[in-house]
């Protein structure tokens, strides 16, 4: 029976067991996967393709080395991370720095009483915005330019964890940290985030110049 | 605790324990007396119970996040150099 929850992880165990019906659903799902994180990482499109082939090639080449289909995302992005860290070009690349909650927290918040928060800090609701309506494309676009213009070393965690679902543990095995490493960056990444959207978006709808 | 108990923002001690443990308490990292900790803080501070509540809203936006870059389709010679490596793999696994 299929892993409901993670179709990956059944597709990875019946490649294993050599059934090659599992072969493309299994590709298009890491494919489009491992593309967002590449683009997202890379911020350009060639070497975000380039590296998302890469990534592929090397997964299925190195196969018969997954032992543990369960963890197969985290194994996956490992390999993703690596050809990442060949390829980057520091010229796209937001300089590495670090996030202190200082300027994170929610500063005066001017506008705000002590019944509410600021116009200035509210963050919409993806789901309760329309499917397809614009403030939704707008939020999404901002966000995605808000990710890109992440610290890398928050970045990295802020995608494996939030966008990409790993558990705390598979992002810090992926990224060789700490646990409390990982807890502490997508922390600040994700505040970080926050902030950025929060400027973005009043609470009428209304994008903000 | 209320609001009008403590001054919500940057300069308040027991403000800042809590932001910086509020993604461990979202994603249910927390140990259950230090969950009970934020929980009793922020239950009467309407601006900390907002904080939270654009934060998660943020969060949300993450895990919805959708590239503005499209996927291309892989090229057929990609798709039988995959397919190759990987019957190569099991043949390897299995010897």
């Amino acid at each position: 029976m299929a892993d409901l929850i993670n179709p990956e992880v059944e597709w990875a165990r019946r490649l294993l067991e050599g059934d090659a019906t599992a072969f493309t659903p299994f590709v298009e799902s890491f494919q489009s996967k491992v593309f967002q994180y590449t683009w997202l990482m890379c911020g350009q499109r060639e070497d975000a393709e380039e590296v998302a082939q890469d990534t592929l090639l090397k997964v299925f080449e190195s196969f018969d080395q997954l032992r543990e289909p369960e963890h197969v995302k985290a194994w996956v992005f490992r390999i993703a991370k690596n050809y990442c860290l060949m390829k980057r070009r520091r010229s796209v690349f937001a300089p590495e720095r670090e996030l202190s909650l200082d300027e994170l927290m929610p500063g005066s918040m001017p506008g705000s009483d002590s019944h509410g928060i600021a116009a200035s800090e509210w963050v919409p609701d993806a789901r309760e915005l329309p499917e397809q309506g614009l403030l939704r494309r707008e939020l999404n676009h901002e966000l995605e330019t808000a990710m890109q213009e992440l610290p890398e070393n928050y970045r990295s965690v802020v995608l494996l964890r939030d966008v990409e679902g790993l558990t705390t543990a598979e992002a810090a095995e992926v990224l060789d940290l700490s646990v409390d490493v990982v807890k502490q960056r997508l922390h600040r990444g994700r505040l970080a985030l926050r902030k950025r959207l929060a400027g973005y978006v009043t609470p009428a709808g209304k994008v903000s110049e | 605790m209320n609001s009008t108990k403590h001054q919500h923002g940057p300069a308040d001690d027991a403000c800042l324990e809590v932001f910086e443990k509020l993604s461990e308490y979202l994603d249910g990292e927390l140990s259950p007396q230090d969950c009970k900790h934020i929980q009793d803080h922020i239950q009467d501070c309407v601006p900390c119970v907002a904080f939270v509540e654009s934060l998660k809203a943020s969060i949300q936006a993450a895990r919805d996040l959708h590239p503005d870059e499209p996927v291309r389709e892989l090229p057929d010679e990609l798709r039988e150099k995959l397919k190759a490596a990987w019957k190569a793999a099991l043949q390897r696994r299995a010897g």
